[in-house]
């Protein structure tokens, strides 16, 4: 069997998209998966809409989800949702601010990262294991901070 | 450590590459998607820098490979057309020392002006190229390109396109090689391109092309999956990972090896399968050559030139669908950082309603709402040419409201000799140039620049060169400098003085990148920065 998992993160230039899918890709990377990333950045620094697609499963041909198959859309955003619903598949699952108590995040610069604990409740994976990755991607200071922002996705 | 599996995105990949081949110096012009393998380069411990523009990078690395070590050049496609000059003889002289160049095609221009096909370059001088389809090749690849480059005495282009330098993908790397000491050895016939050494240099490159073609023939580095003799696909990069989840049953010829083409593979591969059909992004490059060489192909649809290809765009190829594609629903476009000072700027030269040839930098989102006061965009440096053209020959009343601007990264890149033109073939109504002086190249992400006097590594350089100092040195009559965010009022006066004279002056607005600030302490904290 080879189910690709296909998790597609859209935001504004700037949200922390870009890291939040190396967290993602850092905990299945771990797990000894196949797995691939794309994204397209650059000009998208200055506030433009940007998406990342992470792939993972034993084997991994495109990095980039064809329209129509990803399982998850992360957005940063609701105002994502319209533009980039169509990549989902028709029962693809959405994760957005909404989904927890997003008011009372400390620091909205920590929402993708709280975003990894709302889709963290949908996957397998181990609390541990996402932390891991969240402390491998991030600076030490940024720590504490992040896993709390985790928790409060994860509605913990 | 060194052989564990990673997860590195392609620049990461060729940045290893050239670590593990010996590499002795990379250098190169920041330009996305390829900007990305030098500062990761110099992380890796290479010695790396950013010259002025891609021509001195490349005019570097030959002197260089010259020596008999190795040097990996850096750039985006775009960056080649600046670099032409030298990569068409270079060609004809050959190196001694392995010599790469990666260049990072963006179909779809992700962030480009254009999107052409570097592979067009690689025939058109007859320099040898290959092309990976993930990180694994990239890495492989950068390490395969100078081993080639030395055994036949050429330099080698690295093929690059956006999904390659920004997808992430696996990568288990291998061993390091050590390379000789740099030593000159005298070599004038071969190295002096006056035309009496340069006609059997000439008939030598091509004797080399008809060996390595005979090589990538046998030992190229190019795979063939599947063995259905119905529907055979010719494919290479990173469209050879769509076109096999697109097309599992089908038969696969991925080219790793773009020139020489394996042609004598190719037309066998052709033979093999009732159908066959070249799926390539951009240019039907390998499709002309193999119906050049008798192969019977079926035509890709025109549509597919434009944009990236993906698994559904690789499914309606093979389908023959010519139909029309669906629009995907559009984002937010980029735009100016709240704060940034060129908004200050834009915001003042939108009410003097002047005729603004523009450049190429982040400011050129001021030809977007709420600005929409850029009336031109071509390449690096052309602001200046493109208004002193304007100048010349417009009526007196138009050719005064016309204004150059570029940003200060551009105007060491390609502006110097413009404003040489400038003060050379002086307009009858002088000239306006604004430089945009955010002390930094913030669109590709904030890299240094001879004028920013910090190395690619943001160490300082102990010598910055000043643009007012330049300006003033080459004739310009004034130079005034304003904080485009302080004082917008004496900014405005100045353009508005300058345009009512018949001098020639530029205005510097100079005020601080607000990204570079924050990535600048960063840096001084000591944490991680790119």
């Amino acid at each position: 069997m080879n189910k690709v998992m296909n998790i597609k993160f859209a935001g504004l230039g700037g949200q922390g998209i870009l890291t939040c899918t190396d967290i993602l890709g850092r905990v299945v990377f771990d797990m000894g998966h196949d797995v691939k990333k794309a994204e397209v950045h650059g000009m998208s620094q200055r506030g433009g809409a940007i998406t990342s697609d992470l792939r993972y499963g034993e084997k991994v041909m495109s990095p980039m989800i064809p329209v129509g198959e990803a399982d998850f859309l992360i957005v940063l955003g609701e105002d994502q949702i319209e533009v980039n619903q169509h990549h989902l598949t028709a029962d693809g699952i959405i994760v957005k601010p909404s989904d927890f108590e997003v008011d009372k995040l400390e620091n909205k610069r920590m929402l993708n990262v709280a975003l990894l604990g709302a889709l963290s409740k949908h996957m397998d994976f181990s609390t541990e294991q996402w932390l891991n990755a969240v402390r491998a991607q991030l600076p030490e200071r940024l720590h504490a901070a992040n896993e709390r922002a985790f928790a409060l996705g994860r509605g913990e | 450590m060194s052989n564990e599996r990673r997860l590195l995105s392609g620049n990461e990949a060729v940045a290893l590459g050239a670590m593990h081949a010996g590499c002795a110096l990379g250098v190169g012009y920041p330009g996305t998607p390829s900007t990305e393998i030098l500062e990761n380069y110099s992380k890796l411990g290479g010695k790396s820098q950013w010259s002025p523009n891609e021509k001195v990078a490349m005019e570097v690395g030959i002197g260089v490979a010259f020596t008999g070590t190795r040097t990996l050049v850096t750039m985006k496609h775009v960056g080649l057309n600046v670099a032409a000059d030298p990569f068409f003889t270079v060609a004809y002289t050959g190196v001694t020392g392995g010599m790469v160049m990666a260049v990072a095609d963006d179909p779809g221009m992700a962030s480009s002006q254009n999107e052409q096909d570097s592979r067009n370059y690689a025939r058109a001088a007859g320099i040898p190229m290959l092309e990976p389809a993930d990180s694994q090749e990239a890495y492989e690849m950068t390490k395969l390109a100078f081993e080639l480059s030395e055994r036949w005495n050429i330099p080698v282009l690295l093929r690059l396109c956006t999904r390659i330098c920004h997808s992430k993908t696996i990568v288990v790397p291998g061993d390091s090689t050590t390379v000789p000491q740099a030593n000159y050895v005298r070599d004038i016939k071969q190295r002096v391109m006056i035309p009496g050494y340069a006609r059997p240099a000439h008939k030598a490159l091509r004797n080399k092309l008809a060996e390595m073609e005979d090589w990538n023939n046998t030992d190229g580095p190019n795979q063939i999956f599947g063995s259905s003799s119905k529907l055979g696909i010719i494919t290479n990069g990173v469209v050879a990972l769509h076109a096999l989840e697109a097309a599992p049953d089908a038969k696969v010829f991925k080219v790793g090896m773009i020139y020489p083409l394996p042609m004598k593979a190719l037309l066998e591969f052709i033979d093999s399968v009732d159908d066959c059909i070249v799926i390539e992004e951009s240019d039907p490059f390998i499709q002309t050559e193999v119906q050049a060489a008798g192969g019977k192909v079926r035509p890709r649809m025109e549509r597919y030139r434009f944009g990236e290809l993906d698994v559904v765009r690789v499914k309606r190829i093979v389908a023959g669908d010519d139909s029309e594609e669906a629009v995907p629903p559009q984002g937010k476009p980029p735009q100016l950082c709240a704060g940034c000072p060129h908004g200050d700027s834009f915001g003042m030269l939108k009410k003097l309603d002047c005729i603004i040839t523009g450049d190429i930098g982040c400011y050129t989102l001021s030809v977007l709402p709420p600005y929409e006061t850029m009336d031109t965009c071509v390449c690096m440096g052309a602001s200046i040419g493109i208004g002193l053209g304007m100048r010349h020959v417009l009526p007196e009343e138009q050719a005064r409201r016309v204004i150059s601007v570029i940003g200060d990264g551009t105007f060491m890149h390609s502006g110097l000799t413009g404003v040489a033109e400038m003060v050379y073939n002086r307009p009858e109504t002088g000239h306006v140039l604004v430089i945009l002086d955010n002390g930094t190249t913030a669109m590709t992400g904030l890299q240094e620049h001879p004028g920013t006097g910090k190395k690619l590594d943001h160490l300082p350089t102990g010598k910055t060169v000043s643009l007012e100092e330049t300006c003033l040195a080459m004739g310009i009559d004034q130079v005034v400098i304003v904080d485009p965010s302080r004082e917008i009022e004496a900014f405005e006066k100045a353009v508005v003085d300058a345009l009512a004279s018949n001098d020639l002056t530029v205005v510097i607005a100079r005020r601080p990148c607000i990204l570079a600030l924050t990535r600048d302490a960063k840096f001084k904290r000591g944490e991680k920065v790119r």
